[in-house]
């Protein structure tokens, strides 16, 4: 195996609505930042791989003009995934591994505030037997939340202070969009928006980016002074329908966190990409995560959930930790599909 | 096309996938049965029953053919309560969705209960399909009504 770091990272502020910028607009910047940062330049990169849904922009290839913020000299060898940014990590560190490149630029980006995001979610729902019923978002999250809570696995406390933990974190994160001093008690109190889910249960709607730059041993001491070396990284995959999984705990996490290594040290810091608070609870439980681990300290998905973005984020802030010296060993989650069906799981170390 | 006193030309735009779904050989015939007013799942080699069918078993990946009658009643094992439909939902007002076991059935599958008010639902409760006046062979020919 090849040695590859997390050598940069950049993001926007996650806004409930992007008014005045198109996503490209929004990537430009954040790409800016990361050559600022890093001091890359086009001429480095040998593979540029996105993240980003068709089904947000409403229209076929909307992945195409996210290139404009890349610049069109010279030409890459590029790449897309209709999923979050971190899958397209994920085959920009394949790349890597299989010697194609030793420099690549991973972005993920998405705008989901030009549609009802909760409703163009029921689209990847199987499209026979449940998509034309347009269960939304939020239902289907509350059907998982019932399950845990009738079966004892877990309370509408525990997920309260998920929640605020998460946002009291967030007051330090500059690009967070849900941020403050909440109080359990306050929240329980709060009407349900899909029973069992209260609003403060659900991660906000945002739209944004984010970038990373990846580099190989050979090449990452040219852009970081301390890379965040990917250990592990794993992906795995649950059946489609939710009949079929036990939907009170994530064993596609389980597996993923054994296969990326997450237990064989001390994880400091644990990035989570859950949308809804008890999927943070099944995350942090399926990683085998214990009290000496910082979960969240950016706040989360809970906080700002640019989608397409969001898990590409959690890497990248699982990386800046260890870059700055706070963290030795850090795991960063991502997640795709209804109820956590496809985790997304990255051990970093310093 | 409209010619009134603005003389230029408008035709509509329906912004839309237009292609046509073949549904195979297993979900056709479910689908065929909904026509029919009859709910089927697929047997696998366990024995058990899958619903909704799969032409492929998830956990085996075994190739799935027979069929069997389940339901029309069945037991709700988990359910959301929407107190502010959506308007492309199947109902326009209050209702649940819900992961409902029918009997006869292995698994649950996502579908909607009409309830009136959500002091209606409750775990573990009883459900039983309803029929729409035409059915189409579409898996809105069903919704679900707690059962007498």
């Amino acid at each position: 195996m090849r040695d590859v770091a997390v050598v940069g990272f950049s993001q926007s502020v996650s806004l409930r609505r992007e008014r005045n910028r198109n996503e490209v607009e929004i990537l430009i910047p954040v790409l800016q930042e990361l050559r600022e940062a890093t001091g890359y330049t086009n001429e480095d990169l040998e593979f540029v791989c996105s993240g980003s849904s068709d089904y947000l922009a409403g229209q076929a290839f909307a992945f195409v003009a996210g290139l404009d913020a890349v610049g069109a000299w010279p030409p890459v060898c590029e790449s897309h995934v209709e999923m979050d940014g971190a899958w397209a990590l994920y085959e920009a560190w394949v790349k890597i591994q299989m010697g194609y490149a030793d420099v690549a630029l991973v972005y993920g980006f998405g705008k989901p505030s030009m549609g009802d995001l909760p409703i163009t979610m029921a689209l990847q729902l199987d499209p026979y037997t449940v998509m034309p019923l347009w269960p939304d978002a939020i239902s289907v999250a509350a059907l998982q939340a019932r399950l845990c809570l009738d079966g004892g696995v877990m309370t509408d406390r525990q997920m309260a202070e998920a929640a605020v933990r998460d946002r009291a974190h967030a007051k330090s994160n500059p690009h967070a969009q849900v941020a403050g001093d909440f109080d359990v008690e306050g929240i329980l109190s709060e009407p349900y928006l899909v029973s069992p889910l209260r609003k403060h249960d659900c991660s906000p709607i945002s739209d944004g980016a984010s970038a990373v730059l990846l580099a190989s041993s050979n090449r990452a001491g040219d852009f970081s002074k301390r890379p965040a070396w990917i250990r592990g990284i794993e992906h795995i995959c649950e059946p489609q329908d939710l009949g079929v999984r036990d939907l009170t705990r994530s064993r596609s996490t389980e597996i993923a966190a054994e296969k990326a290594g997450v237990g064989a040290g001390r994880i400091d810091v644990a990035e989570l990409s859950a949308p809804f608070s008890h999927q943070e609870i099944l995350v942090e439980r399926g990683l085998g995560l214990g009290a000496d681990t910082t979960v969240n300290p950016s706040g989360g998905a809970l906080a700002g959930n640019p989608l397409m973005a969001v898990g590409l984020a959690r890497i990248g802030e699982a990386a800046a930790r260890i870059t700055n010296g706070e963290a030795e060993r850090a795991v960063a989650h991502a997640t795709s599909g209804p109820c956590l069906q496809q985790n997304l799981v990255c051990v970093l170390e310093g | 096309m409209s010619q009134g006193t603005d003389a230029s030309l408008t035709a509509p735009h329906t912004l839309s996938y237009t292609y046509k779904r073949s549904l195979g050989p297993l979900l056709g015939r479910f689908f065929t049965g909904l026509r029919d007013r009859q709910i089927l799942g697929a047997k696998r080699a366990d024995g058990s029953v899958l619903m909704p069918p799969k032409e492929y078993d998830p956990d085996t990946s075994a190739a799935l053919d027979e069929l069997v009658p389940v339901g029309p009643g069945g037991v709700v094992k988990s359910w959301a309560w929407v107190s502010a439909p959506r308007k492309q939902q199947p109902l326009d007002r209050a209702f649940a969705y819900a992961l409902v076991q029918l009997d006869g059935a292995d698994t649950a599958f996502l579908h909607v209960v009409d309830a009136g008010e959500e002091s209606a639902m409750q775990t573990g409760m009883r459900v039983t399909a309803r029929w729409s006046d035409e059915a189409t062979g579409q898996i809105t020919d069903l919704t679900f009504i707690p059962e007498a």
